[in-house]
């Protein structure tokens, strides 16, 4: 007998060390990040008692403060704009036969995955100052709609989804029982579809939230986000603030992504019925 | 007939502000940039408007300052070099902890591979910004590291890796890690385990199976993680000006140079266009591949 009892095909030298190494590397940074947050000395390396002395720190920095409102400000208006521009790609695009010009269409809505930030954002700055200098607006439109711009395929995605496994025949019903198709989309289409907006939304704005490269190219002089200010920050070294701003931050998205994996497995399951 | 040019009317009535919003902030500026790349540089930044095409001569090459002979720009050659270097080690690297991490979460039992792949998916989701600074902290000379190895007396002077080439591929590998794992694991989840029984049946050894049976199977998968490693890696900008602290450029940090101290508008204008032509050649390849995989499991 070649094969000896017990042999397991699915075995290979290794792997499973290997593969438990990568785990561990993939979070002992960041774990280790999150524990000296909490760290009343001002070194990485050292643990010398707890202490939540770093997020007062950050919670009374002034900068720190505005610059929390801006990200907050910033991905509600992109994640509600992409979003909203996202419902209705996805309508236009799903449960409809191939239509001329359909390629380019997802071409473009995909074109923010594709493009690297560097490139978009120098692109950016280039075309954003000159609507500045020919109307003298400063404001935080061009944060805003910049980061609607590359939220839109994240929460295209969910939603487009969602829609392909919905059924049809309700809103048949409802088209047949003479509902207009406003009534039909808000009564019958929008209350099935909402998961799919709530995870698109979610995903859009942890992405938000997350940006860097673009916001800083784009920003005018005060309009930090947490992470333009971060970065600006680091020039010198990490600061213990910027652990705690960093963990805060960690948890927003993390509760947000798991939030939004329980939303679309909940999908999945609702569609195989 | 009617019903249907009303149809396609709502269509594009729908896909208007989606299009709208993607053609004003992220399309139709690459244009503006690649207009950007003919004209003349300002002295103070942005550009003059005539013609030149000196912004693409100075991509690869430069005008010997004293006796205006030409030859290929040393700085930026390494710079390309050192990006296309850089990109394809955090490919390999993460080719080697990927694959078999992807083989790990296949072979679980149904119910727990989502959650594996979780824990996969989680960290990618978080501010990649704060992703670098945790790899920093770790390696930094008084950084975790570095502390342990004084401390155990294994070295006495802390061991400089922040700031070189290989913080900068650390970096791009543990950022960019997930993106290897998530295709090579969808093509491992489909693949079909009889093939791998049969070649053992065949008295085929484990090393042989790996390399002649599931090797091939999963290899769109593997040829399409690559490229999702690679143009990310090719386009880092944050990476390499945290780790690499303004030594190890990138091509993504020589871009942002033009707009900052080197005040070469057109010039940062054709390397982006250089750098958009190289992703776009990946892409193509990734498409294909990408491509592949359907027909082979179709």
């Amino acid at each position: 007998m070649a094969k000896a009892r017990g042999f397991d095909i699915r075995r290979q030298n290794g792997f499973v060390f290997v593969a438990l190494c990568c785990f561990v590397m993939l979070y002992l940074p960041i774990i280790l990040l999150v524990v000296y947050s909490f760290n009343s000395g001002s070194s990485i390396a050292i643990w010398e008692g707890f202490s939540l002395k770093w997020y007062a720190l950050a919670w009374q920095n002034d900068k720190v403060q505005d610059a929390t409102i801006l990200s907050l400000i910033i991905a509600c208006c992109a994640s509600f704009v992409a979003t909203s521009a996202a419902v209705m790609a996805a309508l236009a695009t799903t449960r409809t036969n191939k239509f001329r010009g359909s390629a380019l269409v997802f071409a473009m809505i995909n074109q923010p995955l594709m493009i690297p930030e560097i490139v978009t954002a120098v692109a950016l700055l280039i075309f954003f100052a000159m609507i500045k200098v020919y109307t003298g607006y400063t404001g935080l439109w061009y944060l805003i709609i910049a980061h609607s711009a590359f939220c839109i395929p994240f929460a295209y995605m969910p939603i487009r989804a969602r829609l392909q496994g919905m059924d049809l025949s309700l809103e048949q019903a409802a088209a047949d029982l003479y509902g207009t198709p406003w009534r039909v989309f808000r009564k019958v289409t929008l209350p099935q579809l909402w998961p799919g907006v709530l995870a698109g939304a979610m995903l859009a704005f942890v992405i938000s939230l997350d940006d860097v490269v673009i916001t800083e190219f784009v920003k005018s002089a005060g309009q930090d986000t947490l992470p333009t200010y971060m970065l600006g920050q680091i020039r010198r070294v990490v600061t213990p603030e910027v652990n705690a701003i960093s963990t805060i931050l960690l948890a927003i998205s993390v509760a947000l992504v798991i939030a939004f994996y329980k939303l679309s497995q909940r999908t999945d399951q609702s569609t195989k019925k | 007939m009617s019903n249907e040019t009303q149809s396609a009317k709502t269509r594009w009535l729908l896909l208007s502000p989606a299009l709208f919003i993607l053609s004003i902030a992220a399309a139709g500026p690459l244009l503006i940039v690649l207009v950007y790349s003919f004209l003349t540089a300002g002295d103070y930044g942005g550009v003059v408007w005539d013609f030149s095409t000196d912004a693409w001569f100075n991509v690869f090459a430069e005008k010997d300052f004293f006796d205006d002979t030409i030859g290929f720009s040393d700085a930026h050659l390494s710079i390309f070099w050192r990006s296309v270097k850089l990109s394809l080690m955090t490919t390999i690297v993460a080719l080697l902890v990927g694959f078999p991490t992807a083989y790990f979460i296949a072979t679980r039992p149904e119910s727990q591979r989502n959650a594996w792949m979780l824990l996969i998916m989680v960290p990618f989701w978080t501010n990649l910004l704060i992703r670098t600074f945790a790899v920093m902290e770790i390696i930094r000379n008084e950084g975790v590291i570095n502390s342990v190895l004084i401390k155990i007396g294994l070295i006495s002077e802390p061991i400089q890796m922040l700031y070189t080439e290989f913080a900068v591929t650390l970096g791009m590998f543990y950022v960019f890690l997930p993106l290897m794992v998530l295709p090579v694991y969808a093509s491992m989840e489909r693949m079909d385990f009889s093939l791998v029984e049969a070649a053992y049946d065949l008295y085929a050894s484990r090393w042989r199976v790996l390399k002649r049976v599931i090797f091939p199977l999963v290899k769109p998968g593997v040829v399409a993680g690559s490229i999702l490693v690679f143009i990310p890696s090719l386009g880092a900008y944050v990476t390499p000006r945290v780790l690499g602290g303004g030594k190890q450029l990138m091509l993504g940090n020589l871009i942002e140079l033009q707009y900052g101290q080197g005040r070469n508008w057109p010039l940062g204008a054709a390397l982006s266009i250089t750098l958009l032509a190289i992703v776009m050649v990946a892409l193509i390849f990734y498409v294909r591949a990408a491509g592949d995989e359907e027909t082979s499991h179709g």
